[in-house]
């Protein structure tokens, strides 16, 4: 296993091409950030470089950190994996528990189909190998939301085994240098969420609600290819984007649909690997972040200091940034583990393998899945790069954005304007605006077609680009309005009647001596002044292209 | 008219001989008369006038639903049934009254059956005497029989005739001693190592497992999930048919039940034996095994081998590995299914509540007796990481060498196997109770178990009543799914052997005008 050298790694800066580089920096437009439509405007600011501690004047001792994550992904279904309860976010509590859920004695799992597609479509997104034939296990533990006692899960034999995810970096002084890496994929597995405990403490009672409990899950475990805070981040946030493209997750960490547990351990290159801590309930990409990047910080410190490390479960205190013992996960916990005996095991079938009449509704075929399967992440942003020839970081932050793409293809369609132009628009202008009010996409007054055809008017040249983002800002204000109607309300169009444009740069040149003397004396910055002064009379609706070559003009003759 | 087959009683209600409602009251009657065998754990009377009244109209109406319509039946409480408590004979479950029917008692209620009560048996099953309940022992009928008090008054004992009744054996004492008793027709148990075989054989009745997964478990609070089958407790192979008919085929609720469409168990009367061959599996002839039933075996082999069937001694070698590998797999998934149990949901809940582990603890120290406390304790052992190799795995191996050992002898071109059910007759409960509930089940269950860790079908049939006049039973264990072909050589051996009727009249002096009427009755309807 070779783990990269945290050095190595993070040389520079190691930014997520989450953030892109957007070239203009109109307010917090540039950090689109690693979003998930609950925790917007929480742009993922970039570490500080953490590796202080690599510095160390001693030399040679340089530390490399190794973070594996088990990532639990809710599936999209309409019930729960082993009953027919209903699966709805914030449903009043205990509102959808079936007899199975609340455990009564007697009731049998029966497995959910949907959530059998969708772990294989997941993994075969993921590149992984499809056992067809895997298993369930019992998980005990005694807590009061898992009212059965022990939880579901495929220990012994999972439904996909070793695939590989690969994300992108941005390295490099401008970050426009993309380095796509790879994590390993171990295992995927099904299993059933737990019920919640609501701690009252004030009257010291736990209250249970059981409407999560036995929702699907899928559990991907990745390996320790990870070396920092940054890249798991970046891998949680591509996996987030391939569950949503499939639709087998809404990956929603806010509403902890996604629920990330890292470990995470640091050594010497060349010696064998530290002892690991495991940090969990980790719910939102930024904490994940921070997390790791706080505690490998710690374990360095610690060993530095001549501590050791306990193999612990720990939490993440975002409000101290850091994180900490965890009380309640004391003593090694023995989960005996133990086959399912109420589910046969889960057989899977390719069309090769597909007994012969048998019922559709009986079996799940591979192949039919891997057919189904929708564009993923790659793909779409491999597409735009082809088809539209922008930036491979442009690419990501159309996709980073719920619907942002969507909206982009919206304009594209509707637009004479260039791609290019259209990507500089919707990714600076508009995500900027969206950012500062903390909006998604979906939630913009500003649609598609509205900004289609403020584009179309830009590059009519009907209007300047100033005039346009003067017009851009008013479509905030003045919901309804079109541009079109805007600019002539306004009176915003660049002028057209060339003969006028050319008696206001005389009078303007008469009007300033002094500047029309420094031209002629080969002061460069003169001819701008001038081109100011004449947009100024006419507020701004005259092309300053044109204005310049009429000045030009005018001043030799 | 109590003392008739279901299939008897089923074709007088037809002809309106009786009515539902009558059938039910004279049931019901004989059922708080008989309350001393401790049968009963819950008379769900109002229930089952209900039904019976909704079964009459049908009749009227002449729409009856079938053979089960308006027929007494009982279910062991372990199964559960919507409204009526269902308490394993355990504190744990006490008051516990489940919010929906298992499949197997829908099946019967949709059939038109009429539910008398959930029957008495060994703390979550857990046991051979149905003598570990916290609602008591049950008592075997036969202890009240003509024929046992006859013998026993040739013997100069002296003791307390009281005090010296039998055991029912178990777990399904309950069923077994309900069906036996007269108070229904059919009864379910439950099976996961001979609980349906033991008690029906102790008992004079007919006792049938079905093959693993024939029949649902939905509802049915586990012991043991991977050998759990409801069995069947009848008076006679054809009514145990007829009750499989109704509960056979593919239940969406329990994964493991064969997706075959279940079709009705009709049993033709063989007459002809000769093409049959019979397996005498020679590890069944334990030193333990009484020379009383060792010659009804015997006796048994030699009927079907003088009527023409080729009767041949096969070997099950790893037989004697069954009751220890059983105990490994038993108590770990105890272990596993108990774990529910934590007074959270349902169920007993203890006072105690500093914080949830001592809740937990509490609950669980309240709730359950010795016996299952012991087998988690003993499962969670065995499923321990550093155990789990060398117990369960190891343990999991011997239970397919097991299965291979019989899957062998059928391929060979036996049948059937003829085995013993129990070691012995039914023993008095004062001796049953000289053993510790282990080392009873690990004895008892020596014929019975490895057919459960098998899968396989297996029905135990009254052969004679011993020296002692208790009645002994044989076990046939057939292929997997071939559970028609088991019935019906049953069939044919039930009718050579001719067991006689218990006899309860002199005892129960208050029924004994109920008892002279049935004669007459079922006599008139044979005619």
């Amino acid at each position: 296993m070779a783990a990269p050298v945290l050095r190595g790694c993070c040389l520079g800066r190691c930014w997520a091409l989450a953030c892109i580089d957007s070239g203009s920096r109109h307010g917090r437009g540039a950090a689109t950030g690693f979003t998930s439509s609950g925790k917007r405007g929480q742009s993922f600011v970039a570490q500080q470089p953490l590796l202080t501690a690599q510095k160390s004047r001693k030399g040679e001792h340089k530390w490399a950190a190794v973070v594996g994550l088990e990532i639990h992904a809710q599936i999209v279904s309409n019930s729960k994996l082993f009953s027919g309860s209903q699966v709805h976010f914030a449903a009043p509590p205990n509102s959808l528990v079936s007899f199975f859920d609340a455990s009564l004695p007697g009731t049998l799992p029966v497995l959910n189909r949907r959530c059998v597609e969708a772990a294989v479509m997941t993994g075969l997104a993921l590149n992984c190998h499809i056992n067809k034939k895997s298993l369930f296990d019992r998980k005990h533990y005694f807590y009061a939301d898992l009212p059965a006692g022990y939880q579901i899960t495929q220990q012994r034999l999972p439904i996909a085994v070793n695939g590989s995810l690969a994300y992108s970096v941005c390295v490099g002084k401008k970050w426009r240098q993309v380095i796509t890496k790879t994590v390993r994929i171990k295992q995927i597995q099904l299993e059933q969420d737990s019920g919640k405990s609501l701690h009252d403490e004030l009257r010291s009672q736990t209250l249970i609600d059981l409407n999560r409990a036995g929702v699907g899950l899928l559990e991907v475990v990745l390996e320790p290819d990870m070396s920092c805070g940054e890249e798991a981040a970046t891998a949680v946030r591509e996996l987030q984007l391939i569950l949503q493209a499939l639709g087998t997750s809404q990956a929603n960490m806010a509403e902890g649909q996604l629920r990330v547990d890292a470990n995470i351990s640091v050594h010497h290159p060349g010696e064998p690997l530290g002892v690991r801590t495991e940090v969990k309930n980790l719910n939102s990409a930024r904490f994940l972040a921070r997390a790791i990047d706080y505690e490998i910080q710690r374990q360095i410190n610690e060993l530095e200091n001549g501590c050791e490390i306990l193999n612990e479960t720990r939490s993440f205190d975002y409000r101290l940034g850091c994180t900490v013992p965890m009380r309640d996960k004391e003593g090694k916990q023995d989960y005996r583990f133990m086959p399912e005996p109420n589910l046969p095991p889960l057989l899977l079938y390719d069309t090769a393998s597909l007994p012969a009449g048998a019922d559709p509704q009986q079996v799940i075929n591979i192949d039919r899945i891997r057919e189904q399967l929708p564009e993923l992440p790659s793909e779409t942003r491999e597409k735009l790069i082809q088809q539209y020839g922008i930036l491979p970081e442009h690419s990501f932050a159309l996709l980073n954005e719920v619907g942002l793409l969507e909206f982009f293809q919206n304009v594209i369609k509707e637009t004479r304007a260039e791609p290019k132009k259209v990507t500089s628009w919707v990714l600076n202008i508009f995500l900027g605006f969206l950012k500062q009010r903390n909006l998604a996409v979906n939630e913009s007054p500003v649609t598609p077609s509205v900004l289609a055809e403020l584009l179309n008017l830009l590059d009519r040249k009907v209007i300047s680009s100033a005039a346009a983002k003067q017009v851009f800002e008013e479509l905030w204000r003045s919901k309804g309005k079109t541009p079109s109607q805007i600019v002539s309300e306004r009176k915003l169009e660049l002028m057209q009647d060339e003969e006028a444009l050319e008696r206001v740069c005389h009078a303007v040149m008469e009007g300033h001596p002094q500047v029309v003397m420094d031209m002629k004396r080969g002061n460069p910055r003169a001819i701008n002044k001038l081109i100011g002064l004449v947009r100024k009379v006419t507020h701004n609706r005259a092309d300053p292209m044109v204005i310049k070559e009429i000045l030009e003009k005018q001043l030799l003759s | 008219m109590l003392g008739r087959t279901l299939q008897e009683v089923s074709a007088a209600l037809k002809q309106g001989q009786i009515t539902p409602v009558e059938l039910c009251q004279r049931c019901l009657s004989l059922i708080k008369k008989t309350k001393f065998l401790n049968a009963y754990i819950t008379i769900s009377e109002e229930v089952a006038l209900k039904q019976a009244e909704e079964s009459e109209k049908r009749y009227k109406k002449g729409h009856s639903l079938g053979a089960l319509d308006g027929i007494p039946v009982a279910v062991k409480d372990n199964f559960s049934t919507s409204g009526i408590e269902t308490t394993c004979a355990s504190n744990m479950l006490k008051g516990y009254v489940p919010p929906y029917n298992a499949t197997v008692v829908q099946r019967l209620l949709d059939q038109g059956a009429v539910l008398m009560g959930k029957t008495n048996l060994d703390e979550f099953a857990m046991g051979s005497g149905s003598t570990d309940g916290v609602f008591g022992p049950v008592k075997n009928p036969w202890s009240y029989s003509k024929q046992y008090r006859e013998k026993r008054k040739q013997k100069p004992h002296g003791e307390n005739e009281d005090s010296n009744w039998l055991i029912t054996g178990g777990s399904s004492g309950g069923s077994a001693a309900a069906v036996s008793a007269f108070t229904c027709f059919a009864a379910l148990g439950s099976d996961t190592g001979g609980s349906t075989r033991n008690p029906a054989a102790h008992c004079g009745i007919v006792g049938f497992k079905p093959s693993y997964g024939l029949v649902s478990r939905h509802g049915l609070i586990p012991l043991v999930n991977s050998m759990d089958v409801p069995g069947i407790l009848t008076r006679c192979v054809d009514d145990a048919a007829t009750v499989l008919g109704v509960l056979a085929g593919h239940d969406p609720k329990d994964s493991t039940t064969i997706q075959d469409p279940g079709k009705p168990f009709m049993l033709s009367s063989l007459t002809d034996v000769s093409k049959l061959c019979i397996g005498i599996p020679k590890e069944y002839l334990v030193p333990e095994l009484s020379s009383e039933v060792r010659s009804f075996w015997s006796k048994a082999a030699n009927l079907f081998e003088s009527e023409g069937a080729k009767v041949i001694e096969v070997s099950l070698p790893h037989t004697s590995y069954s009751i220890v590998c059983y105990h490994v797999l038993c108590t770990s998934e105890v272990a596993s299914n108990m774990a529910r149990f934590d007074g959270l949901e349902y169920g007993h809940r203890c006072d105690i509540d500093v914080s949830t582990e001592a809740m937990y603890a509490a609950t669980r120290r309240e709730g359950f007796n010795d016996v299952v406390r012991g087998r988690i304790l003993a499962g969670n052992f065995f499923l321990l990481k550093e155990n789990y190799a060398n117990y369960f795995i190891k343990a999991q191996k011997v239970r397919r060498l097991i299965a291979n050992d019989f899957v062998n002898v059928f391929n060979s071109g036996v049948d059937v196997l003829l085995t013993p059910t129990t070691l012995s007759e039914a023993v008095p409960y004062l001796e049953f109770i000289k053993e510790d509930n282990r080392t009873r089940s690990a004895q008892d269950d020596i014929f019975t178990q490895a057919v459960n860790m098998a899968g396989l079908p297996a029905v135990s049939v009254p052969v004679a009543l011993s020296n002692q006049g208790l009645p002994v039973g044989l076990q046939f264990i057939g292929r997997a799914f071939c559970d028609q072909q088991l019935l019906t050589v049953a069939k044919w051996f039930e009718k050579q052997v001719q067991f006689p009727v218990i006899q309860l009249q002199e005892l129960m002096d208050d029924c004994s005008s109920v008892f002279e009427i049935e004669k007459l009755a079922s006599v008139s309807l044979k005619q």
